[in-house]
């Protein structure tokens, strides 16, 4: 149970840290790109708006610092992130929500995915000492666990999309459908998502296998695993439930931390397909100079990583009575 | 580094090798032991040839590349031929010469991201495990927060507000949020250590503190120290890569990144060439892959087990 408060407070104390990085960034860089954004949009918004967003990023006002970060904090708390120019007059909120399912679709399921299945492969190979599996593929692994994820998408476009046709360039849909829950729809959407879904499977796979793979051979010495063999348990029961279950304990560790290597990739990922996820919007907000929203979806996507690692965390603590206990 | 007189164990160990025997360890150059151990490992060894021939390019472009990379001057579009071994980008560059020109700002960023997340894990991962307590609680929990918070969004949120990151911010905010991972191994094998035998020879001895966190820590620790600045480079070179890719760099300098920027927005890849696009992604990707099979080899190294089995079956009988 400490176990659990205390990542909970981690949780807290993170989420607080990337609030408050996204409070004093735009304070602290210098020449205010937010002034230049806001010229820019002058007599287009109303001024209502405008004014938000002077409170918002610390201009034109004379509130002190902290006055302003109280302030932002309430309104963070409120789920209050301002107005999105780029898709004005529609709060920021509202577009991210509006993201967020494509990339929980794409990138949560592909990740999921590429780690059960990394981890099984992982796990088999080490078991098989010396075998095909596993002399073939760690050099093969490390060197595509390198690979940038948009290069691959871009590689992947071009051959399956471009030169044979198979599968649709970008887009997360057909824009002739109509947006909804018909077998149309969700077949289309399904299509549109093979190419970014294997080229993110592809680039993150690797790491998975290769920290399985070391992790298992290292525990396959130790006492226990031995003493299971000794008691003429049968080895399916030995790979699973002596050695897999201890050696994926370092590979949920690993999920956490990895995350925001695959959160970057995938980013990247949907950027070159335009996939309607937070990742392109992000960019798009980037490349419009909507700060707003791309604070916005800064936090949003900081917050999923966070719920990813507690998920993991939970997982740590239901397979590791160690946690449960101590600490 | 092989025939270094040491009269510090400056290599000694390095990392915890089960297979060298502990006369082996003692001053007898240690160094060797190491080399000898890199030697022998394939994937080492295709990694170090491949960084030789980056870090070789990337000091002698001139020699290397005929053209000018900026130049406007040939035919646009042109394929692969002999004058242009990889043919010319849409506005009549030559992309042999820009993709030999655009080596040394990844070498450099790598390099330099490397060097300074490695310096701070090591400061930040071992000052940890020295202070305990209350000073332990706080680096530590800002290790962990480092560490999940995702960076590359962050730092283009950073790059954003400066309109685009020039070579200084990128290495900076870099290097200076690419640390956490290391700092934390670092962190957990120096307090494994803290109770050995030799490091209470030392204090015995009435050596200073830093004299034993340079010279008797750190030392045992190197192949921790080169991991972190292999994951940190690796890290270093595909993040920037990707922030040149989406127009965040510096749109002027020669970069690998750059040009991919410059090929996807000429759509190169549909509008046939597509070496354009491909060349300087292989080269990331090799680059990349450099630093990915330094590192594995390290691990294999400086863990037994790990090694490929059929060597570690000659090796058990030599």
């Amino acid at each position: 149970m400490r176990y659990v408060v205390r990542r909970l407070g981690f949780f807290v104390v993170t989420l607080w840290a990337a609030v408050t990085l996204n409070f004093l960034i735009p304070r602290l860089m210098p020449g205010n790109a937010a002034v230049a954004m806001m010229a820019k949009y002058r007599g287009r918004v109303n001024p209502q708006a405008l004014h938000a967003l002077e409170i918002a990023f610390g201009v034109n006002n004379h509130q002190s610092l902290l006055a302003a970060y109280v302030a932002y904090l309430g309104n963070v708390l409120r789920g209050r992130f301002g107005t999105s120019l780029t898709f004005f007059p529609d709060a920021v909120t509202h577009e991210v929500l509006q993201a967020l399912p494509w990339t929980l679709a794409l990138i949560g399921i592909t990740t999921i995915l590429a780690f059960v299945l990394g981890t099984l492969v992982g796990l088999l190979s080490a078991w098989k000492r010396g075998g095909m599996l596993d002399s073939v593929m760690p050099p093969i692994f490390v060197i595509t666990s390198a690979f940038p994820y948009f290069w691959i998408a871009l590689l992947s476009i071009w051959l399956f999309a471009i030169k044979l046709g198979w599968l649709p360039q970008n887009g997360g849909y057909d824009y002739t459908t109509t947006v909804g829950w018909s077998w149309t729809f969700v077949g289309d959407a399904l299509r549109h998502s093979i190419l970014p879904a294997l080229t993110i499977l592809v680039t993150s796979i690797g790491a998975w296998i290769l920290t399985m793979r070391n992790n298992t051979i290292s525990v396959l010495s130790e006492d226990y695993v031995r003493m299971a063999r000794a008691k003429g348990l049968k080895p399916w029961r030995v790979m699973w439930t002596y050695a897999g279950r201890n050696a994926i304990l370092p590979n949920l560790t690993g999920f956490a931390m990895s995350l925001g290597f695959v959160v970057s990739g995938a980013i990247l990922v949907e950027f070159v397909f335009n996939y309607p996820g937070v990742g392109w919007m992000f960019l798009q907000s980037v490349e419009n100079q909507d700060y707003a929203l791309m604070q916005g979806l800064f936090l949003m996507i900081t917050v999923t990583v966070l719920l990813a690692i507690l998920a993991a965390d939970a997982a740590t603590a239901i397979l590791d009575p160690r946690t449960r206990d101590m600490r | 580094m092989t025939d270094a007189p040491v009269s510090v164990p400056t290599l000694a160990g390095a990392g915890p090798e089960g297979a060298a025997p502990p006369a082996a360890r003692s001053r007898s150059g240690p160094g060797a032991n190491l080399w000898r151990a890199i030697r022998h490992n394939r994937k080492a060894m295709v990694g170090i040839a491949l960084l030789t021939i980056f870090i070789v390019v990337s000091i002698f472009p001139g020699q290397i590349a005929p053209d000018d990379p900026q130049a406007e001057i040939f035919d646009p579009g042109r394929g692969p031929s002999w004058h242009h071994l990889l043919g010319t980008t849409a506005y009549g560059q030559d992309i042999f010469s820009q993709l030999v020109w655009g080596t040394r700002l990844s070498v450099v960023i790598a390099f330099a991201v490397g060097g300074l997340a490695t310096g701070l894990a090591v400061l930040v991962g071992v000052s940890a495990a020295y202070l305990g307590g209350l000073g332990d609680g706080i680096l530590s929990l800002i290790t962990d927060v480092i560490l999940v918070i995702p960076i590359f969004p962050l730092i283009i949120v950073i790059a954003a507000y400066q309109k685009n990151a020039g070579l200084f911010t990128l290495i900076v905010v870099l290097g200076a949020l690419g640390w956490s991972y290391g700092a934390r191994q670092l962190r957990s094998q120096t307090l494994s250590m803290r109770t050995r035998d030799f490091l209470m020879a030392a204090r015995v001895r009435g050596e200073r503190k830093l004299y034993i966190i340079f010279f008797e820590i750190l030392p045992t620790m190197t192949s921790l120290i080169v991991a972190a600045f292999l994951g940190g480079a690796l890290y270093a070179v595909l993040t920037a890569a990707g922030l040149q890719f989406i127009g965040l760099g510096d749109p002027n300098s020669q970069s690998w990144g750059t040009m991919l920027y410059w090929a996807e927005n000429n759509e190169a890849l549909g509008a046939g060439m597509p070496l354009w696009a491909i060349a300087p992604g292989v080269c990331v990707a090799l680059l990349g892959a450099a630093f990915a099979l330094v590192n594995y080899a390290f691990d294999e190294i400086s863990n037994p087990a790990l090694r490929p089995v059929r060597r570690a079956k000659q090796r058990a009988t030599r």
